[in-house]
């Protein structure tokens, strides 16, 4: 799960690490409050899930509470694009007040999990202010890593050599292995899949602060986080995802036109990639669950069905445990109750395969059997190119 | 077997012993001295379970808010092969369970994986026993119904398989490719190997460098899925995310094909491919 830089800043705060003074604002006029109360030079920051925010016009710098005010009304409501947004943009709905800070020098810091070590790993960079990626793929010497035993936690010698390595004065550089350590300490207890702190700065005055905070939780771990629950936006999520998600359907829309509901997420991937090699474009990514049932089926297909782009169905089934006759018989059912006017290819494939498509075929129902993944992927990108 | 009681533990209980498995013990605290289908005896603790019966293989049915707890147990107990079926454990509890288990010398499958199945022999795990045939490839992937799907092109074409592992979909994982392909390597029934791979991390990469520098006698033909998902985004296993535009299906294909290995762009090419090359 993603949240704003606001809501991460306040878990910073609550758990001593240092960030700049400041306050969410969601109108115009709680923007200038917050900066008259900051009663400095401020910087409205638009929040939305979306990196690459001030390159896209989204944070600016004002001297006072009257030019925050208008800044934040010029702000709010706009779409704003980014390289992470697509080209329709984000549309601002909060925004994050806060002090301006004097800058001397910004630092990269970042945790995140190392899949082949089986370990956090803490990255720290000079290279401040830039993307980790673009530093990694042309400057790798730059980024200085500590891998973390599990069992035994940051050691206070790899926080300080990860902050030696980023070569500050004696006084900064305690600070920095000190806000290591509290950054450490969050990304373990709220079970973080990524705690970005991008740039760390350093002021003039030698204060280590979060400029920027990115924070991303384990959707698995979430379960014993029930207050992190509250600082999900639906506001940043596709509509039909939330609508999926409320049926335990794993769905991810994407621009295409043919519709897919497979089983499992592996065959699901395989199933969109086949599309695209048959000439189509997969309108999502659906995965019904090893059982496809009545009720899910019923329920993919009202969202897919939501979806206008989608000009046809493909509906990949490897009926293993379950058997493809009680498959068919659900999709049947479920096609009663959702109307569903463009063309259903179905494949079923395992158990009972024979018995469900001629099940199919005898419905009445204007289905398009298929035999194989190559067949069902060809014949709905040709149902969609006869229309 | 650990969970035997629940729902998903006592269906697929049936469907291993079904297939000829010889589950000698389930495990559900409070339930010892009970009896699953009249045959298995229940017991409170894997280690129970073990010093009754000399289990030395434990299938782990259990919630994910305690299944990375049972991997543990199960370590402890001292079975030397675990096969995590749970899906939804959190990262940071699986990390754990995997430094604990590998100071203990025992293998795990998954989590958040099909299991493991030699065809004719036994079935570990929630995979349909009938698409299998007994052979002589050997099938590894970090996917279920995909792996099924390979499966079954394979038997179509008369091509059985001497085992097939799923190695999950999570990104902290007990056993990687390369773990499989060494056995694969070593088992004289094993002639030839597919590899499914899918998006996110480097797993692949890793093992497509393990291939090449190790010479890998066998032939290898594999299929990466994802090609069309949008990064960022994760496809529903845990582990499967293009994150930071590192875990693409193309650059995993480059990196097989560099090593020699047989890529297949098509799902449904996978079975002809194989018949292809052993001829």
């Amino acid at each position: 799960m993603k949240i704003h830089e606001y809501q991460a800043k306040e878990i910073l705060k609550e758990n001593g690490v240092p960030v700049p003074k400041g306050g969410v604002a969601f109108s115009p006029e709680e923007a200038r409050a917050i900066a008259k109360e900051l009663g400095s030079t401020v910087v409205v920051k638009a929040q939305i899930h979306a990196g690459g925010r001030g390159k896209g016009g989204g944070v600016k710098l004002a001297k006072n509470d009257e030019e925050a005010y208008e800044l934040a009304k010029k702000i709010f409501g706009m779409m704003l694009v980014t390289h992470q947004t697509g080209p329709e943009g984000k549309e601002v709905k909060r925004l994050l007040v806060e002090q301006g800070m004097n800058i001397k020098k910004e630092l990269y810091l970042g945790i995140v999990i190392d899949r082949a070590n089986g370990c956090p790993v803490i990255m720290a960079s000079e290279a401040g202010g830039m993307e980790i990626e673009e530093v990694a793929a042309k400057t790798p010497e730059k980024i200085l890593k500590a891998f973390i035993d599990p069992a035994v936690g940051l050691a206070a010698f790899q926080a300080m050599q990860l902050a030696l390595g980023l070569k500050q004065d004696k006084e900064v550089t305690r600070k920095i292995a000190d806000f290591i350590t509290k950054l450490y300490n969050v990304f373990i207890k709220y079970d973080c899949s990524l705690a970005e702190i991008n740039p760390l700065l350093i002021t003039g005055d030698g204060e280590v602060l979060a400029l920027d905070a990115k924070i991303n939780f384990d959707d698995n771990a979430l379960f014993r986080h029930k207050p992190l629950m509250e600082l999900r936006d639906y506001d940043e999520e596709e509509q039909l995802e939330i609508e999926a998600s409320k049926h335990d359907l794993n769905y991810i829309k994407l621009d295409g036109t043919i519709g897919c509901m497979v089983n499992g997420a592996g065959l699901a991937m395989a199933t969109m990639d086949i599309i695209k090699l048959a000439g189509g474009e997969p309108a999502n990514f659906l995965d019904v669950g090893g059982g496809a049932s009545e009720e899910r089926v019923a329920a993919a297909f009202e969202i897919l069905m939501a979806d206008k782009n989608v000009k046809a169905v493909l509906i990949n089934i490897f009926g293993g445990i379950v058997r493809c006759d009680r498959v068919a018989r659900g999709i049947i059912s479920a096609l009663e109750k959702v109307k569903v006017a463009i063309p259903v290819v179905v494949r079923l494939a395992g158990t009972n395969a024979g018995e469900a498509g001629a099940l199919l075929e005898n419905s009445g129902m204007n289905f398009v059997v298929a035999e194989s993944l190559k067949d069902a992927a060809e014949k709905v990108v040709k149902q969609i190119s006869n229309r | 077997m650990q969970g035997i009681t629940g729902k998903e533990g006592s269906f697929h209980a049936e469907q291993c012993l079904e297939y000829g498995t010889n589950i000698v013990a389930g495990v559900t605290p409070f339930k010892g001295g009970q009896k699953f289908m009249e045959r298995v005896p229940i017991f409170d603790t894997v280690k129970e379970a073990v010093e009754a019966t000399g289990a030395d293989c434990s299938l782990i049915f259990v919630p994910p808010a305690f299944a990375a707890d049972s991997v543990m147990e199960a370590a402890d107990a001292g079975v030397k092969l675990i096969v995590c079926i749970s899906e939804g454990i959190p990262t940071l509890d699986m990390i754990k369970a995997k430094l604990y288990i590998d100071k203990r010398n025992v293998r795990m499958i998954g989590p958040n994986c099909p299991g493991v199945i030699s065809p004719g022999k036994a079935k570990v795990g929630i995979m349909p026993g009938f698409i299998h045939k007994e052979g002589k490839v050997g099938v590894v992937s970090r996917s279920g119904t995909l792996t099924y799907e390979a499966v079954a092109q394979l038997t179509d074409r008369g091509l059985g398989q001497s085992t097939c592992v799923g190695i999950g979909g999570d990104p902290i994982i007990g056993t990687n490719f390369i773990d499989v392909l060494k056995i694969f390597r070593d088992d004289p029934q094993t002639e030839a190997v597919v590899m499914i791979g899918e998006i996110g991390g480097t797993a692949e990469e890793t093992a497509a460098a393990y291939v090449k520098d190790s010479k890998y006698p066998k032939p290898v033909v594999s299929f990466i899925a994802g090609r069309t998902a949008p990064p960022g985004r994760r496809m529903g296993h845990a582990g499967a995310i293009i994150a930071g535009g590192k875990g693409t299906a193309a650059e995993k294909m480059v990196a097989l094909r560099e090593a020699g290995i047989t890529v297949v762009e098509s799902p449904a090419e996978i079975g002809e491919t194989v018949k292809n090359i052993l001829g």
